[in-house]
């Protein structure tokens, strides 16, 4: 150990990077939601002929020789220069960065992962939402959902800090075992991957919804000759993927989530076996943690099951959710059980 | 997202062509499937039909959301078999609600016949639905890539070039040296290809990724093998406690164990022989005047195991790291002070000789013991007791122990004489006292003090008694009373041989799970056409489940396949000539 001094300091460092960190996040948030604003506008204006064209293509079904090139761009769009969603993903990038170095501090300031009571998984849990979305920005824009990401990152950080935030101390026994390092790294990524999906999963829904209402008004003005509607639903949904675009990119994160999950339920049982001598024995945090694996399994199958695609197993996905929220929040703090690692008293 | 759009794309081309038992089977519900029909009347046809439904993805569905939601209750009622103390107290707390929740099973959810009849039927839907599969499959690994549509232009992914003759070159055979080419790259891209020519048009039909369905036959399959190793390995699980002060030994049979909890096909009186002793214990506290000051950490327990007809082995027992021994596993449960006591009656003969554990009560290990001396008095003695290992008085006069080290350790105790209602054959548990039937001799109301010693101190107890003494257990010489009392570990005992069995069926569910997530499965057609002065060579992909990458797959198809062609165009071997 170095001497407490130092540790101590290293740790007030830590929190005031932490703190700055949750400050640009607010300021990524508002830029984020600037940018949805603002693409309402652009939206509005531009929709008419898109709307035109979409309704096209989707009621068309022949396609022409380009076809794997067009379909690309109806799901997601070629991108426009929003400018303040590029503002909002440069300073979730600098907020990162902050809370990245807060991070590994307080993990200097302990001397072993950051990652080992409620304060530190929040700390660490966050950080790596916080780097999926902003690794998956190469690939795929999902700048729309950089308000989401960076809001729920704000409250999930600033009430631990507010709440949980424990001193260093040293860690107990049961702790010390490389199963922390793995099993709790291993779903703090699950949850990040499991956040994505939702976020995905609720854009979804609010498509859907305003795809089967504009489906609804193009077949009145068709039959009846109304006028067609000027606006129907939240207006920035025109500038983002169709539900089904959402709905196989939500997926495909919540099976990598799920990979990950089930690969933390593995390594718990591990640990569990040499810890308390039984791999399994419906501890509280073991029943939560089965009852997530069961509902994305659940939210699997639903998605190849006749009936259950789309909406249906949308909600699957944010039921899976939240109860990986309420796992880390309410059954830490109020469930009794053998995981009594928050670090509170 | 290409699925359930290129599937309805090619609904005769990719289907009907007596190529669909090379198609995974699913279950009739899946979103992939044919509409359900109605089920033929009759008693047989009844049963076909439930058997469907209960094999159908709908049903797995439900009964997987089920099991989830039959789960939770679980984690708020507390649970006998986790947290036995947990239910006595609810029983306590709730006195009207707690039978009426025990009698729906809800202090022994995941034992309970409800919950256990979720998940029986959601694995005999799992055997059901997997069988049918497993055969459909097994013969699917052999049938031939199917026909090449008709209509390639139909598929969402496809593709098309021209490629020009030059001088000298014949239509039929750069076309056929196209073809050829296409087959050679998509074999050795891991594709099984098959050559389909027909009216002009040359063309490989290929196909990849059977592992994706494999994947997912052995995810299931492995799933029922992890519910029959817990199932059947439980039978063979035994667990047991026992508490070991430092210096003494354990021998591994029945009779020595505290508590002992067999599964079913275990043999109690034929364990394993061996014996262990504890040689001493390690642990140590973060110091004063640091964050977390007086934690404990870094238990060690330092054992001799014996076997018979081997020499005896050191080991440890730490925390995370149990100890093996002839294939149980030693496992620290929890540890504490066994101070030595000695009573002597008024001749001075030692009546009662032992080191006691005594339970910790706080992190500062505030201990709290019982000596009960059951003969060699006029009437039997009861002690109750505390002992501090750094003892500090409270603001209200009663002692507590400000340090769990041995700092200033006191022993004190307060004495009964009576009847310990040991002799009546009710199991007592060592660690209370029932003083029913006892007097109570000193502390409280008596007006006489309670005892209170330090190591090596002796007292008289009341009324003439005899005398009572606290031994110094330090080695001779001992600079301090670090060892001035003895260390107790309470141990647990376990055996469970379906445990590596578990594991094993969990990553062979894990290894099949990502086969079957992310092994894409699709066909390819290549498609060579003669067409007056060029060839015409179309490129199409259909997946076969999801699969992201389809159309970048395409197109690398495509490029790769210009340039091994444009290769074969140009190298002498296989030269084109009329
Ligand atoms: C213990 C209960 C079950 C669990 C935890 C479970 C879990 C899963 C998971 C995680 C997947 C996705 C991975 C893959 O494609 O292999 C999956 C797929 C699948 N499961 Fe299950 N399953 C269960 C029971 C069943 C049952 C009873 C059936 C039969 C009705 C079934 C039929 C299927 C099918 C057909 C797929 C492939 C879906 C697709 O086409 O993508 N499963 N299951």
């Amino acid at each position: 150990m170095t001497g407490t001094e130092d540790a101590l300091s290293f740790d007030a460092v830590s929190l005031l990077l932490v703190w700055t960190s949750i400050a640009i996040y607010v300021l990524a948030f508002i830029a984020y939601a600037v940018d949805l604003a603002r693409r309402s506008d652009l939206a509005v204006k531009a929709q008419d002929a898109a709307e035109a064209r979409e309704l096209v293509a989707a009621g068309g079904g022949s396609v022409s020789g380009s076809a794997a090139g067009s379909r690309q761009g109806a799901e997601l769009p070629a991108k426009p220069r929003f400018v303040w969603a590029r503002i909002g993903t440069t300073l979730t990038v600098l907020a990162f960065l902050f809370h990245f170095a807060g991070t590994v501090l307080r993990g200097l300031a302990a001397e072993r992962v950051p990652w080992s009571n409620m304060y530190e998984f929040a700390l660490t849990g966050t950080l790596i939402i916080v780097s999926v979305y902003l690794v998956t920005l190469f690939r795929y824009d999902l700048r729309f959902l950089g308000s989401f990401i960076t809001g729920m990152t704000v409250v999930l950080l600033g009430g631990t800090l507010l709440s949980f935030y424990v001193e260093v101390t040293p860690l107990a026994d049961p702790l010390k075992s490389v199963w922390l390092v793995v099993h709790v790294f291993v779903a703090a990524f699950a949850t990040g991957l499991f956040a994505l999906a939702f976020g995905l999963s609720v854009l979804q829904l609010l498509q859907a919804r305003r795809e089967a209402r504009v489906a609804a008004s193009a077949e009145l003005v068709a039959t009846e000759g109304t006028a067609a509607p000027k606006r129907i639903g939240l207006p920035f949904l025109r500038t983002i993927p169709t539900a089904d675009a959402l709905e196989s990119l939500a997926y495909r994160f919540a099976i990598v989530g799920f990979i990950f999950w089930t690969f933390t339920l593995i390594a718990g049982s591990i640990w569990a076996n040499d810890a308390w001598g039984r791999y399994w024995g419906f501890d509280t945090k073991e029943v939560w943690t089965f009852v997530i694996w069961v509902l994305y399994a659940g939210y699997i199958h639903a998605r190849a099951t006749r009936g259950w695609r789309g909406t249906r197993s949308a909600w699957l996905s944010i039921i899976g959710f939240t109860a990986v929220l309420f796992n880390f929040t309410i059954v830490n703090m109020f469930f009794k059980g053998l995981h009594v690692y928050s670090g509170l008293s | 997202m290409s699925r359930s759009r290129s599937d309805s794309s090619v609904p005769d081309d990719g289907r009907d062509d007596g190529s669909g038992s090379a198609d995974p089977l699913r279950p009739s519900d899946h979103a992939d499937g044919d509409a359900i029909t109605s089920p033929s009347l009759g008693f047989v046809g009844w049963l076909r039909w439930g058997w469907r439904q209960l094999t159908s993805m709908r049903t797995a569905l439900v009964l997987l959301l089920l099991l989830a939601i039959a789960a939770v209750p679980g984690s708020i009622v507390p649970q006998r078999s986790a947290d036995p103390n947990g239910v006595t107290q609810y029983f306590a707390d709730n006195p009207d609600l707690a039978p009426i929740l025990d009698n729906l099973s809800l202090f022994d959810v995941y034992t309970s016949p409800w919950f256990s009849a979720i998940y029986l039927l959601l694995f005999i839907s799992l055997v059901g639905c997997v069988l049918p599969r497993t055969k459909h499959h097994w013969k699917a690994l052999r049938t031939r890539p199917p026909r090449t549509p008709a209509r390639l232009a139909r598929l969402d992914d496809y593709r098309e070039t021209r490629v020009e003759l030059r001088d000298g070159e014949d239509a039929a055979s750069v076309a056929s040296a196209a073809v050829e080419a296409a087959q050679e790259q998509l074999r050795k891209s891991g594709y099984r290809v098959e050559r389909y020519d027909a009216r002009g048009a040359l063309s490989v039909s290929a196909e990849r990724g059977y592992l994706r369905e494999t994947g997912n036959l052995v995810f299931h399959a492995a799933l029922v093998g992890v519910l029959i190793a817990v199932g059947v390995g439980g039978g063979f699980t035994y667990t047991g406690q026992r508490v070991i002060v430092q210096g003494t030994t354990f021998t591994n049979t029945l009779l020595d164990y505290s508590s002992f909890n067999p599964g079913r096909f275990v043999n109690a009186d034929n364990l394993v022989p061996y014996s262990m002793t504890l040689d001493r214990f390690d642990i140590s506290y973060v110091p004063f005047g640091q964050q977390g000051a007086g934690q404990a950490g870094d238990f060690v327990a330092h054992m001799t195991t014996r076997l018979a007809g081997e020499e005896p082995k050191e080991g440890e027992v730490r925390v995370n790291h149990p100890l093996d021994v002839a294939g149980d596993r030693v496992y620290l449960l929890g540890n504490g002070y066994a101070p030595t006591i000695t009573i002597r009656d008024a001749e001075g003969t030692a009546i009662y000789t032992d080191s006691v554990p005594f339970l910790p009560q706080d992190s500062n290990m505030t201990s709290l013991g019982v000596v009960k001396v059951p003969d060699g008095f006029p009437e039997q003695l009861g002690l109750i007791g505390f002992f501090y290992p750094t003892q500090a008085p409270l603001e209200s006069g009663a002692f507590t122990s400000a340090y769990p080290s041995l700092a200033n350790p006191v022993l004190t105790l307060n004495v009964y004489s009576g009847d310990l209602g040991i002799d009546g054959g009710t199991p007592r548990s060592v660690y209370t006292l029932d003083v029913n039937d006892m007097e109570q001799l000193t502390g409280g109301d008596t007006g006489v003090d309670s005892i209170e010693l330090a190591p090596g101190e002796t007292q008289d107890l009341p009324n003439g008694l005899g005398t009572i003494t606290f031994e110094d257990a330090s080695p001779e010489g001992a600079a301090n009373l670090d060892q001035s009392v003895k260390r107790f570990v309470s141990l647990s005992i376990h055996r469970d041989i379906a445990a590596p069995w578990v594991l094993g069926f969990a990553l062979l569910a894990l290894a099949g799970l990502l086969a079957a997530l992310f092994v894409p499965r699709r066909r390819m057609w290549v498609k060579v056409t003669p067409d007056g002065d060029a060839v015409r060579i179309e490129y199409a992909g259909l997946a076969r489940g999801e699969d992201p990458t389809l159309a970048e797959a395409v197109s690398a198809l495509e490029a790769r396949h210009s340039l091994a062609f444009e290769a074969r165009r140009h190298t002498p071997g296989s030269r084109i000539t009329p």
